[in-house]
């Protein structure tokens, strides 16, 4: 075949349009049929692992059926070994449980990568996921009562009964076609049949594999109650986490108000004291203390402006996010740019939150990445702000080893924001931060 | 020289109030808000107006949006902004006309009045007051990038100074050398941050702008 050029200048086969055309459609066709026939390879595990849980469940209650009987040795030995053979088989099934969960969840990341369908994960968090360790009956607990666990279980024995013929459907009438075409002694009405069943099969392969794809999200996505019980979960947690952090952060202040300021006030009405009761007799060293009294002023003042900043600085109350955040910058010794498209300003307290986000990210660049760049980038678009802080340095954050970016986790998650960390070694360091939240316009915030 | 103020806490208004009479400085009027401070510089035209960041109603950043507006009103009025915290994003801002008689200094500054009143004739007379800490806080930044990178820290030190509006004899005083030796750093910092010869204190706002600047 001789090779054509396109105007940009690439070599393209030279095949008339409507065979590319057909081309792409066959891909696609072609696509959903390995699809279809990769979830089929899928079910097979499924039904072996079914099997094994049904074999599983015989020994015990077998042993205690035949010892039940009578009385002589055997019968005997049978009845003492049915109970620690229950005990065996129900920790062998539900390791198996554990396999089928993973099987399970394949299975949703497969049909949200094939057929266009994300389905959520329906799980109960794990014991002790957030810290402590779980034994192993609380782990069994966990397993057992999660209604997901005997979904999933539903799950396998439908497949294995009927979900495969929807997965390998296409396939096996293009295997027909084929044996149409090249069977010794067919009728040519048979052989046209058989073709005619493949060429179904290509034709109607995508729908099949969506179609498959709802079976399985109508099994394994969570139903309405689990993600209920995942929600309030979830919004327990982050309210206690809220709670501690609030009450820890109160506690500092007060700590560094008895510490700091109030101290030097204390040492300070004892320096005056002092002096007035010298101011007669020795006017020199009097002044001398009157001089020391105002400088501890000065120091309290100074520390109050930095307790001031930590709990909510003055820039963010007087401008907002985005001017807030050039203070920062102008702070810092990185160099930073800075590029927002928000005039108007979010509710206060997730303004506060994302300020100090951004404020310990920044910190956490600095110590770090030894970067020579950070990006910061401000948007509120369609009720979520975004903030991107993006830095050139050697990379390698990880939200599961850093405390700093669990703690921004922390701070943001009361607010349902989320932070997504992307740091390969060696750089560069994007993060992203979400938090949705409805933005007041500019008018209401400036008067 | 006469002085308009405008600050919303009584105690302080009244204690400015006193300090400054007792420095020999006529007050023309008191005022406790960003408004009757407009109506205040227009109709006394004073020599200076010294105003607080945080003023009514919104008790955020008026005071600075209520100086330049003032600037705005009467052009070339001096201005010196008080506040308990500053910021180089304010400080810039006052900056950005490129012309003096602008200061900002934090609050505490009027403990030393001596040096508080001196810096409101340095003002008064068109140079810059900007607080160390605004000045600290550059150079925290202003390290190793820019035009300023080119300069020696002895040279440095010198514009630090001079930001805060220090005369070259105070400077000398300050840094232990000859007035010869500081005019000769700041004859260098003007060539080095490229500022054409022009009558001196007005280089001498122009070198601590493009310092602000970054």
């Amino acid at each position: 075949m001789s090779a054509g050029h396109t105007p940009d200048g690439r070599d393209t086969p030279d095949i008339p349009g409507p065979w590319v055309e057909f081309w792409d459609w066959m891909r696609g066709r072609l696509a959903a049929i390995g699809h279809g026939a990769l979830f089929f390879l899928l079910t097979l595990p499924g039904i072996g692992l079914l099997l094994l849980i049904l074999a599983l469940m015989l020994p015990g209650p077998g042993l205690f059926a035949y010892g039940v009987g009578g009385n002589h040795n055997a019968k005997n030995i049978a009845l003492v070994l049915a109970l620690p053979a229950l005990v065996v088989s129900l920790l062998l099934i539900s390791g198996l449980l554990l396999v089928i969960r993973r099987l399970a969840s394949l299975t949703r990341r497969l049909v949200g990568q094939w057929c266009g369908m994300p389905i959520a994960d329906p799980y109960l968090p794990r014991p002790g996921a957030y810290g402590g360790n779980a034994g192993v009956r609380r782990r069994l607990g966990w397993l057992l009562t999660d209604q997901a666990t005997w979904r999933d279980l539903l799950w396998v024995t439908v497949n294995g009964c009927v979900g495969w013929l929807l997965a390998i459907g296409p396939a096996a009438l293009l295997a027909l076609g084929a044996i149409g075409l090249v069977a010794p002694y067919a009728s040519l009405g048979l052989r046209l049949l058989l073709i005619g069943a493949a060429a179904f099969g290509l034709w109607t392969a995508p729908w099949l594999l969506r179609g498959y794809g709802v079976f399985a999200r109508s099994m394994l996505a969570p139903t309405q109650q689990a993600e209920l019980a995942l929600r309030v979960r979830q919004l327990s947690q982050t309210r206690t986490e809220a709670l501690d952090t609030g009450a820890a952060e109160i506690r500092r202040i007060e700590r560094d108000l008895h510490d700091g300021a109030q101290a030097r006030l204390v040492a300070m009405g004892m320096t005056l004291d002092a002096a007035g009761q010298i101011i007669d007799t020795n006017p020199a060293a009097a002044r001398a203390l009157l001089v020391e009294a105002r400088d501890a002023s000065v120091k309290a003042l100074a520390e109050l402006r930095d307790l001031v900043r930590g709990i909510h600085p003055p820039v963010l109350a007087d401008r907002g996010l985005a001017d807030a955040i050039q203070a920062l910058a102008l702070d810092s010794p990185m160099r930073i740019q800075l590029a927002s498209d928000a005039d108007g300003r979010p509710p206060a307290p997730v303004e506060s939150a994302a300020y100090f986000a951004v404020s310990e990210l920044l910190a956490n660049v600095s110590k770090h990445a030894e970067a020579r760049q950070t990006w910061i980038d401000i948007r509120h678009t369609d009720g979520m702000l975004r903030i991107g802080v993006t830095d050139n340095g050697h990379g390698g954050a990880d939200p599961a080893r850093g405390s700093g970016l669990r703690g921004i986790e922390r701070r943001l998650a009361p607010f349902d924001g989320v932070l997504a960390v992307s740091s390969p070694p060696g750089g560069p360091t994007a993060i992203t931060m979400e938090i949705p939240c409805a933005w007041s316009s500019p008018k209401t915030s400036s008067c | 020289m006469r002085v308009v103020i405008a600050e919303d806490l009584f105690l302080l208004r009244d204690g400015l109030t006193r300090m400054l009479q007792a420095h020999g400085l006529e007050i023309a009027a008191a005022v406790d808000n960003g408004a009757d401070l407009l109506a205040a510089v227009t109709s006394e035209k004073p020599d200076v107006a010294i105003v607080d960041v945080r003023l009514p109603p919104t008790f955020t950043d008026e005071g600075i949006r209520a100086a330049l507006a003032a600037r705005r009103e009467v052009p070339g009025l001096p201005v010196l902004v008080l506040s308990q915290y500053v910021e180089q994003l304010y400080a810039r801002e006052l900056l950005a006309s490129g012309s003096g008689g602008i200061g900002y200094l934090l609050k505490d500054r009027v403990f030393d009045s001596a040096q508080f009143v001196d810096a409101v004739r340095r003002v008064a007379a068109g140079g810059t007051a900007m607080d160390p800490e605004v000045i600290a806080r550059l150079f925290a930044r202003n390290t190793g990038n820019g035009n300023l990178a080119a300069l020696s820290p002895r040279e440095r030190e010198v514009l630090t100074l001079m930001a805060e509006g220090r005369s070259n004899a105070a400077i000398a005083q300050r840094m232990v050398i000859t007035e010869r030796a500081v005019a000769k750093h700041t004859a260098s910092i003007f060539l080095r941050l490229d500022l054409q010869p022009s009558d001196d204190d007005n280089r001498r706002v122009l070198a601590v702008i493009a310092y602000l600047g970054g």
